[in-house]
């Protein structure tokens, strides 16, 4: 028995939802950084499942540019995160209320 | 299956179409390796030369790219990856200036602020490559990796005025945000690539003009999320609430350089994807820019009226451009095109003039952007208020400026279109904007000099403030040059 393909792009398009929801409730830049990770793997199974239905390689090759941004945009915000922490000690996004908008 | 992986075939590279990506890249690599080997510190004057000889050949190479284009026509390279036409070179061409202006300001801000090695000049060259790549691009993977190249080298340039906490604090409210939009952008190119089979724009839009689609959900879907993508990162309302906190607590050069580049990179990548490859689309993406179009002109020039802060209201001013930008989009026809991009290539030397300008009023520690500050500066130094006066009535839209043909390019590209009322609705947006540029003018020259003290001016962001005023009063009576072209380039329509 296979799995129709359709099941597994709702089931992204769910943990899409998740991490989008998440980013825009949570309130730790941690938290939130974790949420725009569930956002882009969510994004990597819809590839590789229009992929396999077009019986096409592109998706499944888009899957490891996807994957490569992720951690460089992940090196680049925990670095972010750490230089707050020094001044501050705290993460939580709602304390930098320097910049109202 | 393993025999075909071994004959892996190499995609043809044709080096010139790459070559001023290749340059920018190669002058970051330069500085970072010499930064890695010598034991001192690398000098300023070191670093800001690199970055702007660099500059200047990636300018140069699109001389020898467009006469490329003019004989042979526009091509793909790299497996179809890379367009070389036209429209990207222009794009590439003004990229390259923006990043030698912003070399200039920010060597003078260096120094300053108390900034040292080549670690600013190394991103700023970095992102920008990032930028021509999206202009160049021609496919969906490219645009998303040059977005990202773009962006994250701009995150820790944000970030880079360790001396004021507000700086790291607009890093990470732009770094979540900007996150965030990247997903929506790839998520929307996954379900394009569902919807359409390939994430090549000339495959895309190949396969929309000869087939009917049923059930066009996850196109449309994936469309819609590519355009709030792209709304977010040239802070498009309703996408727009990052643009102002992060203006304002970015430094000030690097301000000038998200104003400037990540439009020119952008606009080029959203006109290729929404007008070129999803052309046959356009009853479903027209509606939505509408609704940005009017959204962002009008808010935008609203809320910038009530602003103190020099920094937050040029934000709001750029919220309103990026509106302007947008119409020529809507117009979906080639007069559009050629106006969006007069406008963002227009743009560029006068925002990036304008944020040289706030860099020198702001002074040490960027204390000094309360619009109090820029009371009477015409009176103390009169050249320099006089060269602002002319930036900000080139962005109002005053005659002879070149703001004036770009927002009358874009205008009558949507009143051909049909969009008579949208044409209205920006002229009014146009004029609230125009109220709070002249009443900021008229500061400029009032009697009362408030709390505004003499600023000393750098001879670099001198010539950066006297190229910017100087290219918005000069193609602004003599604007044949640059709209002719602007008028000569075409997308590389399939």
């Amino acid at each position: 028995m296979t799995i129709p393909e359709s099941w597994f792009l709702i089931l992204a398009a769910v943990i899409f939802g998740i991490g989008m929801f998440g980013l825009l409730t949570r309130r730790s830049a941690l938290i939130m950084f974790m949420c725009i990770e569930l956002m882009l793997n969510a994004v990597n199974l819809t590839f590789v499942t229009f992929s396999r239905s077009l019986h096409d390689i592109g998706g499944q090759a888009s899957v490891f540019f996807i994957l490569v941004v992720a951690a460089a945009e992940v090196t680049v915000g925990l670095a972010i995160v750490v230089a707050i922490f020094r001044r501050r000690q705290s993460t939580a996004v709602d304390e930098l209320s320097e910049l109202r908008g | 299956m393993i025999a075909k992986v071994a004959q892996l075939a190499m995609p043809s590279v044709h080096y010139l179409a790459i070559a001023p990506i290749l340059v920018l890249l190669g002058g970051s690599l330069i500085l970072m390796f010499v930064t890695a080997m010598t034991r001192a510190r690398v000098s300023a004057v070191v670093a800001t030369s690199v970055t702007v000889v660099t500059a200047a050949s990636a300018f140069v190479l699109a001389f020898f790219q467009w006469r490329d284009v003019s004989i042979h026509g526009s091509t793909t390279t790299l497996a179809h990856a890379i367009a070389l036409d036209g429209f990207g070179v222009l794009a590439s061409a003004a990229i390259a200036l923006g990043v030698g202006l912003t070399a200039l300001v920010a060597h003078d801000w260096a120094h300053r602020a108390r900034v040292v090695g080549a670690e600013f000049h190394i991103l700023v060259l970095a992102s920008a490559s990032g930028a021509m790549m999206m202009a160049q691009a021609n496919d969906l993977i490219v645009i998303f990796l040059g977005l990202e190249i773009l962006s994250i080298g701009l995150y820790v340039l944000v970030a880079f005025d360790r001396h004021r906490s507000g700086s790291a604090e607009a890093a990470l409210k732009y770094f979540l945000l900007g996150g965030f939009a990247s997903a929506i952008f790839i998520y929307g190119v996954a379900l394009t690539y569902g919807g359409a089979g390939s994430t090549n724009l000339s495959s895309i839009a190949y396969f929309l003009a000869h087939n009917f689609i049923l059930q066009p959900g996850v196109l449309v879907a994936g469309l819609g999320l590519m355009l709030v993508g792209f709304a977010f990162k040239v802070a498009a309302v309703p996408f727009h609430v990052w643009s102002p906190d992060v203006y304002e607590g970015a430094p000030a050069p690097v301000t000038g350089y998200m104003a400037s580049i990540v439009k020119v990179g952008a606009f080029a990548a959203v006109l290729r994807v929404i007008f070129g490859a999803l052309t046959t689309q356009s009853e479903s993406w027209r509606p939505l820019v509408w609704g940005l179009v009017v959204l962002s002109t009008l808010v935008g020039a609203a809320v910038a009226l009530v602003q103190r802060n020099i920094k937050r209201l040029l934000a709001y001013s750029s919220i309103s451009q990026a509106g302007f930008m947008l119409l020529g989009l809507w117009s979906a026809s080639p007069s559009g095109v050629a106006g969006t991009l007069y406008y963002v290539v227009t743009y560029l030397p006068v925002v990036i003039a304008t944020f040289a300008v706030v860099t020198l009023v702001g002074g040490e520690g960027e204390t000094g952007h309360d619009l109090d500050h820029y009371r009477g500066l015409a009176r103390r130094q009169p050249l320099l208020g006089a060269a602002l006066a002319v930036l900000l009535l080139s962005q109002a839209g005053a005659p002879f400026t070149t703001g004036f043909f770009a927002k009358f390019a874009v205008i009558t590209s949507a009143v051909d279109a049909g969009g008579s009322w949208l044409a209205v609705i920006a002229m009014v947006a146009a004029a609230i904007g125009g109220f709070f540029y002249v009443r900021l003018v008229l500061s400029l020259y009032s009697d009362d000099e408030g709390s505004g003290v003499r600023v000393a001016v750098p001879r670099l962001t001198g010539l950066v403030v006297a190229i910017g005023s100087i290219s918005a009063v000069l193609f602004g009576v003599w604007p044949g040059p640059i709209a002719n072209l602007a008028h000569h380039v075409y997308l590389l329509l399939p």
